[in-house]
């Protein structure tokens, strides 16, 4: 079949009970506010709508392309979703998708599905819509690099959030985990980042009246803006002090009490750097991708304010 | 053409079949949570853990060996705890080299590394036996009935009637892709990564304004049908007593795993 998962579905029995938990509440109180929302503003046609939007973003991660020496970009969607249909409604779109998922396909597990929810739904739409609202009212070109840029930062903050997750279950070391993800989804968001232009670009050009400023800022309060830009400067910030200082990382998390009650029944994670990893060139090539990183995010920043003084 | 590749349901007529949903989807899940709770080497509680889902697998009559042909598809995932064979410490089990630096997997590391994969594996297969024994509607209609919010399992509907219509749009578009991409011999076929995504996107985009415009179609021919915000079924489902003593019996067995785990 078409269909390829990718590797932020986590299975069950890879996450540790008191983690799972942790991202279920997450994940089901965002969902609680995004159905009051929703409920709120949409009319009972939205409802069919949600669900075809579903079926069309589980489609559409069919589509791939091919890249080079057998592997293929395709799409994850959350922040293409959070973008034409509005943050709440991208949340529960995605929500379905990803229950599905993992339901029938038994890609990425059920005990575990609220921290899947919470890598590949909440926080590609947050990123996602967050940083698309901040361009409203520019110029198409903006528009469309500003949302390749939250495609491919959704991607890496659910990347990230995977890896921490990992590392809080004991079941990875943090480094590792940290440069693996975030290298592998290196190309993966970008790859992401380039559908997710070209289909806004065309939507653009045949339904202008879908991605109006009228229909998306109704979808959103300006909240979003800063939810999107936070957690965006989170993952610069995040990325290259866990792949760079672990132990920093693990000190923060031991000072504030949460690895001990996370990895209670795995024992103290104890040595943390593995060798061929501990390697420096392998740490330089994770603080290049990181800077590059920040100064697309400065870039971005900088341009924002210059556009708002013209 | 109909693309019915993601229907995993298996038709029969077992007890598992027969079982109430609900108690299905409760069974599983809380045999999921039972095999996080497990401690790290509880090897005997993981034989029985086994040997649930074989009797399982027994009573559903889709073969004893069902869930195990199709349990390795999480497998890959393992990669990503493969580090702590070597960061816990405890006594070196083997060694050896590799790239720069001298690799020691611990009996500890093993010990953690082989009970992760062995938790996911035995979940896995619960769910697999799940959908097999289940058809899908019902599942989203137990779990309705299990207080998920209606809006999410009405858009979990959607999506399971509307994603065999919209996969084959997309083989539809995926075919005329390959199509129009004549190559000659040893050269790719179409533009450099760029070209391709772009086209990628636009097929996505295509997609992403078909399917919008059926919603429509789809939400008139609703309406016109008595449509009033919510899906109706015509299987409502019915408690047997048995059903809930096959029910209590399984969560027995999972108190009595994890005692036998603890000892």
């Amino acid at each position: 079949m078409h269909y390829s998962p990718t590797p932020l579905h986590i299975p069950d029995g890879f996450l540790n009970l008191v983690v799972s938990l942790i991202c279920w509440a997450i994940t089901a109180i965002t969902l609680s506010v995004a159905i009051s929302r929703t409920n709120k503003s949409l009319g009972e046609k939205q409802v069919p709508l949600m669900g075809i939007m579903a079926a069309f973003i589980f489609a559409a991660q069919m589509i791939n392309f091919p890249v080079a020496g057998g592997t293929s970009g395709h799409l994850l969607g959350g922040a293409l979703a959070a973008i034409v249909l509005g943050p709440w409604a991208g949340m529960l779109v995605m929500t379905a998708v990803i229950a599905v998922q993992a339901l029938l396909l038994q890609d990425g597990g059920l005990l575990v599905m609220g921290a899947n929810i919470l890598n590949m739904g909440l926080l590609t739409a947050a990123i996602g819509y967050g940083l698309y609202r901040s361009v409203l009212g520019s110029s198409r070109g903006t528009k469309l690099v500003v949302a390749g840029v939250a495609a491919w930062l959704s991607v890496m903050a659910g990347a990230l959030a995977t890896a921490l997750q990992l590392w809080l279950s004991g079941t990875s070391t943090l480094q590792t985990v940290i440069i693996a993800m975030l290298g592998v989804h290196t190309f993966i968001g970008i790859g992401e980042a380039l559908i997710t232009v070209a289909a806004l670009a065309f939507i653009l050009r045949t339904r202008p009246d879908l991605l109006g400023e009228q229909s998306v800022s109704a979808q959103g309060g300006r909240g979003w803006v800063f939810a999107g830009i936070v957690i965006s400067m989170i993952v610069v910030l995040l990325s290259p002090f866990a792949s760079t200082n672990p132990d920093g990382l693990t000190r923060v998390a031991q000072d504030l009490g949460f690895i001990d009650s996370a990895q209670s029944r795995s024992g103290p994670l104890a040595g943390y750097s593995v060798p061929f990893f501990a390697d420096a060139s392998a740490s330089k090539i994770a603080a290049g991708i990181i800077g590059a990183l920040v100064v697309l995010t400065l870039a971005f920043v900088a341009g924002r304010s210059l556009q708002k003084k013209s | 053409m109909h693309s019915d590749a993601f229907d995993r349901y298996h038709h029969g007529h077992s007890l598992i079949h027969h079982l109430d949903p609900r108690i299905k989807v409760v069974v599983t899940i809380a045999f999921i949570i039972s095999n996080a709770f497990l401690p790290d080497g509880a090897w005997i509680a993981f034989a029985l853990a086994w040997a649930f889902v074989l009797f399982a697998n027994a009573l559903s009559g889709l073969g004893i060996g069902f869930t195990f042909r199709r349990s390795f598809i999480a497998l890959p995932f393992a990669l990503a705890a493969i580090t702590v064979l070597f960061s816990i410490p405890g006594e070196p089990v083997a060694s050896f080299r590799f790239m720069m630096g001298d690799l020691t997997i611990t009996d500890a590391g093993l010990l953690r590394f082989v009970s992760i994969v062995i938790r996911s594996w035995l979940s896995v297969q619960m769910a697999i036996l799940l959908v097999a024994a289940t058809e899908f509607p019902k599942i989203v209609h137990a779990l309705n009935h299990l207080r998920i919010p209606t809006i999410i399992t009405v858009i979990i509907s959607f999506l399971y009637r509307y994603l065999f219509v919209l996969a084959d749009e997309v083989l539809r578009l995926l075919r005329a892709r390959q199509a129009r991409s004549a190559a000659a011999a040893g050269k790719n076929p179409g533009g450099n990564v760029l070209w391709r995504a772009r086209i990628a996107g636009h097929m996505a985009g295509q997609l992403f304004l078909r399917s919008y415009e059926r919603s429509d179609r789809i939400y008139n021919a609703m309406l016109s049908r008595g449509y009033k915000g919510e899906l109706m079924t015509i299987h409502p489902h019915h408690f047997h007593t048995s059903d809930l003593w096959i029910g209590a019996l399984s969560i027995l067995g999972l108190i009595i795993m994890q005692i036998v785990g603890r000892l």
